[in-house]
C-alpha cells in the first residue's frame, strides 16, 4: 500500500520536525541573556517577584536542564506552550484565535497568484516574442523586486484613497456587517487589498514560471504527436500542454508556503489584519518570547500541513509520481 | 522524375521547397523534392542525419514549424488535392485520419499525464465521432492488433509504465486508429534495441498488408531499406540525389553518395573485407545548408569530382526505368564510367 506507507512516512517526518522545533524553542530561551524566568515573562511591565517565582516553579527552572526539557515537552503534548503575560492569555489559545484570518489571507493570496500568474504566463507563451510577452517580462521583474510593504502602501493609496473601492484596514466593519452572509461579504471586501499585496510577488513569479514551462512543454515530442493526430491547436494548448505545464507550478506553490507566511507578517502589519502576522509583530516589539515561540511552532505546523497538501495535489496531477519518491 | 503513372498516385510531391530562417541566413532545408507514392506501396527515404527526411514528412503532415520554417514553393497533392493550399481545418481533418505519422522517440512521444487508452481514443473521437466509451473499446481492439498483451488492462496505464517497444506499438495503434491511406514512419526503431526493432518492422509489414496502406519509411539505415521497402529515395543536403526500385538501387547505385551508403552496410556490400573497412564511413560531413555553393553539395566529399561539379549543380537524370540520379557523372557517363569500380551504368533513357 504505497499511499498508506506515504502517509505514515509523512507523519513520522512531521513528528520529527515538530519535536525539533520544540527543542529549538527550549534552547533559545535558555540561551537568551539574563534570567530565563524574566525572558519567559517578557516585557509585559509590572512583573512581580510572585510571577517570576510562579514561572520558576512551573518551568522547573531550578531543576537540571534535561528535566526542564521533559517538563517543557510534556506540557507541549498537553497543548500547553506557556502563558503570555503581555496578552494575559495562554499562548495556544491566543495563536489559535488569530490563525483563521492568516490562513484566509494566505489561501486567498495563493489562489490569486496561481490563477492570475498562470493565466498571464500561459497567455504570454502563445506568442513568446510578442508585445504582451515582453511587457509581462518587464512587469514581472518589477512585481518581483517591489517589497510587499511598498506594494501595499501603493495599493492603499490607489484603491482606498484615489479610487476608494476597498477598505484600508481590518478584517470587517462592525457597522456594515449584517448577518452571517453580510459579514462574509464584508470580510471578502476587506481581504482584496492585503491578499493582492501578498500575491503580487507570486503573480510575478508564477507568470514567468508558467511562460517558461509552457514554452518548454510546447516544444516536446508529445505535443508534436498531438498535432499529428489532428488535435485542434486550442486543445493542444489548453489540454495537452497546460496539463503538463502546471506541474512545476504546483511544486513551487508548495515550497512557497513558508515564504507566504513570513510575507503575511508585513502585509498584516500594513493592513492591520488581525492574524498571526500582527500578533508576531506585537510580540516582537514586546519581546514576548512565549508568544513568539508559539508562533514559530504553529508556523512549522502549517508549513508541514501545506507541504503534505501539495504533495497529494502533485500526486493527483502527475501519474508518474505514484508510489515513487515517498 | 519518372513517376509510375501520375493519375494512380495517392500522393504526389512536386518541386517542394522548404526554407528556414537561421542565424546564418536562409537555409534551403528542402530544395526541389519530387516523388510520388502509390496505394499500398512502401517507399523508403534514406540519408544521413540532417538531410531533410523528417522535414519532408512534416511538410506532408502540414507540421513544418512556421516560423522559423516556411514552405517556399511546390505542391503536395493528395488524391487530387493540393495540401499546401488546404485550410488549417481541412489539414487537421486529414492529419491522424487519412495520413498518419509515427516518430523516432517512443519514450517521449506520448503525453505522460494521460492514459494510453485516452490517447488512442482521442483520435477516434476526433475523426470518427464515436463516444469516448466506444472509442475506448476500439482502442482495446487496436492494442490487440498491435499485439499488446492484456489490452484491457493496458488502456488504463500511463506511458511511463510501458517499455520503449510497447510505446512504439501504442504510437502505431494511434496512427492506425482511423485506417489511414498513408503512414509516415520516421525512423520508428532508431531508439529501440535490435530484437525490438525487428518486431516493430514485422508488425508494420503485417498491418500494411492487412490494410493495403502506403508507408513512407524514413531511415538512415540501408539495411532496413533493403529489407522493407519497394522503392527508395536517397536524400542529401535537402535534395533527392537518387531514386530507384530497391533492388536496382542496391545492385546498381549510380550516385557516388549512394554507393558510399551501401558500402557502409557489411551485409549489402560485396567488397573484400579490407576495402570495406576503408568505406565504413563516408569521409567528411554534410556542409551547413546555409553555405551550399552553386555546385554539387556532395562535391567536398566526393572521390569523383570534376571541375564542373563546383560550377553548377547537377539535376536528376533518368538512368534507367524508374531510376534517376543527380550527378554530373550521369551526364558524362562515357568519360567517367571507366573510373568507377563495379559501375555498370546505362547511358540511355534520357528524357
Ligand atoms: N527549427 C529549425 N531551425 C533551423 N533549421 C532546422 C530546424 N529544424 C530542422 N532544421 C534543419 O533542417 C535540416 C533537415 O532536418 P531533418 O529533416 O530533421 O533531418 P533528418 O530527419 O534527415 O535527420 C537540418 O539540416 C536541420 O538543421
Ligand atoms: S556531381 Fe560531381 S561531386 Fe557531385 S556526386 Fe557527382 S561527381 Fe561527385
Ligand atoms: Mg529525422
Amino acid at each position: 500500500m504505497p499511499i498508506l506507507r506515504l502517509v505514515l512516512e509523512r507523519i513520522a517526518y512531521a513528528f520529527i520536525v515538530i519535536t525539533a522545533v520544540l527543542v529549538l524553542n527550549f534552547i533559545l530561551v535558555r540561551l537568551a541573556p539574563g534570567d530565563p524566568a524574566e525572558v519567559i515573562a517578557g516585557e509585559s511591565g509590572g512583573i512581580t517577584e510572585e510571577i517570576l517565582a510562579a514561572i520558576r516553579r512551573d518551568y522547573g527552572l531550578d531543576l537540571p536542564l534535561h528535566e526542564q526539557l521533559w517538563i517543557y515537552l510534556g506540557n507541549a503534548v498537553q497543548g500547553d506552550l506557556g502563558y503570555s503575560f503581555y496578552f494575559n492569555s495562554p499562548v495556544v489559545e491566543l495563536v489559535v484565535s488569530r490563525m483563521g484570518p492568516t490562513i484566509l489571507l494566505i489561501l486567498a493570496a495563493t489562489v490569486i497568484a496561481l490563477f492570475i500568474g498562470t493565466a498571464l504566463g500561459v497567455l504570454a507563451s502563445r506568442n513568446p516574442e510578442g508585445l504582451f510577452s515582453n511587457f509581462l517580462t518587464v512587469a514581472s521583474l518589477i512585481g518581483y523586486s517591489a517589497p510587499a510593504f511598498w506594494t501595499g502602501l501603493m495599493l492603499i493609496i490607489l484603491f482606498a484613497f484615489v479610487v476608494p473601492l476597498f477598505p484600508v484596514a481590518g478584517l470587517y466593519d462592525v457597522t456594515l456587517s449584517v448577518g452571517y452572509f453580510g459579514r462574509a461579504l464584508d470580510i471578502a471586501h476587506h481581504l482584496v487589498l492585503p491578499a493582492f499585496t501578498l500575491a503580487i510577488i507570486y503573480i510575478a513569479q508564477y507568470s514567468r514560471l508558467a511562460r517558461a514551462s509552457m514554452l518548454e512543454v510546447l516544444g516536446s515530442d508529445y505535443i508534436r504527436t498531438a498535432r499529428a493526430k489532428g488535435v485542434a491547436e486550442r486543445v493542444v494548448f489548453f489540454k495537452h500542454a497546460l496539463r503538463n505545464a502546471i506541474l512545476p507550478i504546483i511544486t513551487i506553490t508548495g515550497l512557497h508556503f513558508g515564504n507566504l507566511l513570513s510575507g503575511a507578517v508585513l502585509v498584516e502589519a500594513v493592513f492591520n489584519w488581525p492574524g498571526l502576522g500582527t500578533l508576531a509583530f506585537d510580540s516582537l516589539l514586546r519581546r514576548d518570547y512565549t508568544t513568539i515561540l508559539a508562533l514559530l511552532f504553529f508556523s512549522a505546523l502549517m508549513v508541514i500541513v501545506a507541504n503534505l497538501a501539495t504533495d497529494f495535489c502533485y500526486r493527483l496531477a502527475d501519474p508518474r509520481i505514484k508510489g515513487k519518491r515517498g | 522524375m519518372p513517376a509510375a503513372d501520375a493519375s494512380s498516385a495517392l500522393l504526389e510531391v512536386r518541386n517542394l521547397q522548404v526554407d528556414f530562417r537561421t542565424r546564418n541566413g536562409i537555409a534551403h532545408v528542402l530544395d526541389g523534392i519530387e516523388f510520388s507514392l502509390s496505394k499500398g506501396e512502401i517507399l523508403g527515404i534514406v540519408g544521413e542525419s540532417g538531410c531533410g527526411k523528417s522535414m519532408t514528412a512534416l511538410a506532408i503532415m502540414g507540421l513544418v514549424p512556421t516560423p522559423p520554417g516556411r514552405i517556399a514553393g511546390g505542391e503536395i497533392v493528395y488524391r487530387g488535392e493540393n495540401l499546401l493550399k488546404a485550410s488549417k481545418e481541412r489539414m487537421r481533418r486529414i492529419r491522424g485520419n487519412r495520413i498518419s505519422m509515427i516518430f523516432q522517440e517512443p519514450m517521449t512521444a506520448l503525453n505522460p499525464v494521460f492514459t494510453v487508452g485516452d490517447q488512442i481514443a482521442e483520435s477516434i473521437v476526433l475523426h470518427q465521432g464515436l463516444s469516448r466509451r466506444a472509442a475506448l473499446d476500439r482502442a482495446v481492439e487496436l492494442l490487440r492488433e498491435v499485439h499488446i498483451p492484456a489490452p484491457e488492462r493496458r488502456i488504463g496505464e500511463f506511458p511511463h509504465q510501458l517499455s520503449g517497444g510497447m510505446r512504439q506499438r501504442i504510437m502505431i495503434a494511434i496512427a492506425l486508429a482511423c485506417e489511414p491511406d498513408i503512414l509516415i514512419a520516421d525512423e520508428p526503431t532508431t531508439a529501440l534495441d535490435v530484437t525490438v526493432q525487428a518486431q516493430v518492422f514485422d508488425l508494420l509489414l503485417e498491418l500494411q498488408q492487412d490494410r493495403d496502406m502506403a508507408i513512407v519509411l524514413i531511415t538512415h539505415d540501408m539495411g532496413v531499406i533493403a529489407e522493407m521497402t519497394g522503392r527508395v529515395l536517397v536524400m542529401y543536403a535537402g535534395r533527392i540525389i537518387e531514386a530507384a526500385a530497391v533492388d536496382d538501387l542496391l545492385e546498381n547505385p549510380q550516385h557516388p553518395y549512394t554507393s558510399g551508403l551501401i558500402a557502409c552496410v557489411p551485409q549489402l556490400s560485396d567488397e573484400p573485407e579490407a576495402e570495406r573497412e576503408a568505406l565504413m564511413e563516408i569521409p567528411g560531413v554534410v556542409p551547413p545548408l546555409t553555405e551550399l555553393g552553386v555546385g554539387c553539395a556532395f562535391e567536398p566529399r566526393c572521390g569523383f569530382r570534376m571541375p564542373v561539379c563546383v560550377q553548377s549543380r547537377p539535376s536528376p537524370v533518368a538512368v534507367g526505368a524508374g531510376h534517376s540520379a543527380a550527378c554530373w557523372l550521369m551526364e558524362d557517363a562515357d568519360r567517367q564510367g571507366a573510373d568507377r569500380q563495379g559501375a555498370d551504368r546505362r547511358d540511355g533513357d534520357r528524357p
